[in-house]
């Protein structure tokens, strides 16, 4: 996240974790599907929504 | 004073693109710019082996050209490495820097190179080397080498180097203490003071700066939308057959998932040297969600994910060299019809 800040990136969602962004290994592999999934419907809530820069 | 020249194939007169793969061919004597070199030099300088190298060829044979560059001066009894200006060419601007800083590491012969400021050979090499401001234009090949030759009688003289904007190279990124009358108060005072006034004042330090980004508008219907997917975190085939460096890697690669709906971990591997890689390879989909993705192409929520993810490696990769890349990956997926991207970054 915060270089993702620095660097003036529009669009950031935080995802689970830097080696695994989409994932989480310590949760069966259902939960971690939804985790997936709710990650990545907040990243096509930012897509649909006007971004502000800074 | 006897000199060891190195170029890549255009500036070899071997050819441009197509002869990229060049493997290395030494000749006795100077080449191109070598001559021009040769002659701004003077006092008896002379070129006496000439190294030319394919740009992709150097790139993938780091390791074994840095030993060819020691052996020939070795043999050679030389007094100077020299390479390029490379300008704006970043794989011989890599290249460059990579036997420039092997043959100073090795034999502590001084090494002289020239490269734009923009080159991702400057941030890689710059606090290892001297390296001359070339600016972007070819044109100017003949300051360059002027700057350059400059240069490297101070560094076989053994005299001492001024100044980054005096001498002509590339800020070294390093900080020297010198001892000055006024206090850093008193300094810290100027500079705020013609800064308030208009007039020109000069950083004691330069901090990176990132320039804004507009926000692309939001996308208007996900429904309709092609979404691609996009990573930094270096997932590649099994066998990493465009090779993308696991660090300041060069290049990127677009690998096909269209009738995917998952990502198997025994089909890929990781590479990028920053982080724990092991989740990722156990299940690429914690990096590259084409599951998910599938599902909700499935669903109707997206419209379609696209045929490819493209992927690189993010890690210690310079702001210039990173740039060109967003670049050219934004222009791919454009013209493939993408109108998001989901990023995932490691």
């Amino acid at each position: 996240m915060p270089v993702a800040k620095m660097v003036g990136s529009n669009r950031i969602v935080q995802g689970g974790g830097i080696v695994h962004v989409l994932g989480d290994p310590d949760l069966p592999q259902e939960e971690e599907k939804k985790l997936r999934h709710d990650i990545l419907k907040r990243a096509f809530e930012a897509l649909q929504h006007t971004a502000e820069h800074g | 004073m006897r000199v060891i020249y190195y170029l890549n194939q255009f500036f070899g007169g071997r050819g441009g693109e197509e002869a990229a793969h060049l493997a290395p061919h030494i000749q006795d004597g100077a080449v191109g710019p070598g001559r021009l070199f040769e002659q701004i030099l003077g006092a008896g300088a002379q070129v006496v082996r000439t190294i030319v190298v394919g740009d992709n060829y150097a790139a993938e044979h780091v390791e074994s050209l840095n030993a060819l560059a020691v052996q020939e001066v070795q043999q050679c009894q030389a007094d100077l490495f020299v390479a390029g200006p490379c300008f704006e060419a970043g794989r011989y601007g890599m290249a460059a820097g990579t036997l420039c800083k092997a043959v100073k590491a090795s034999l502590g012969v001084p090494v002289i190179t020239g490269m734009a400021v923009e080159n991702p050979g400057v941030d890689m090499y710059r606090s290892d080397i001297y390296i001359v401001d070339s600016g972007t234009q070819v044109q100017a090949m003949r300051d360059a080498l002027t700057t350059m030759a400059r240069l490297a009688w101070k560094l076989i003289n053994h005299q001492a180097v001024g100044r980054p904007r005096e001498e002509g190279y590339i800020p070294q990124g390093m900080l020297r203490d010198d001892f000055v009358e006024p206090s850093a108060a008193e300094r810290l005072v100027a500079m705020v003071y013609a800064k308030t006034i208009g007039q020109p004042f000069e950083s004691e330090f330069i901090s990176p700066t990132f320039s804004p980004v507009p926000a692309p508008a939001p996308v208007v219907d996900l429904s309709k939308a092609r979404v691609a997917l996009v990573t930094d975190g270096g997932l590649v085939p099994k066998g990493n057959p465009d090779k993308i460096s696991p660090y300041a890697a060069t290049n990127w690669g677009a690998y096909d998932i269209s009738g995917l709906d998952d990502l198997h971990g025994e089909d890929y591997e990781v590479s990028h040297r920053g982080y724990d890689t092991r989740y990722v390879e156990q299940d690429p989909d914690r990096l590259v969600p084409v599951d998910v993705l599938r599902e909700l192409e499935q669903a109707g929520v997206v419209g379609k994910l696209h045929d490819c993810f493209v992927s690189t490696s993010g890690l210690a990769n310079p702001i210039a060299n990173s740039r060109r890349l967003g670049r050219e990956i934004a222009e791919k997926l454009k013209a493939e019809g993408v109108e998001a991207v989901i990023l995932t970054s490691t």
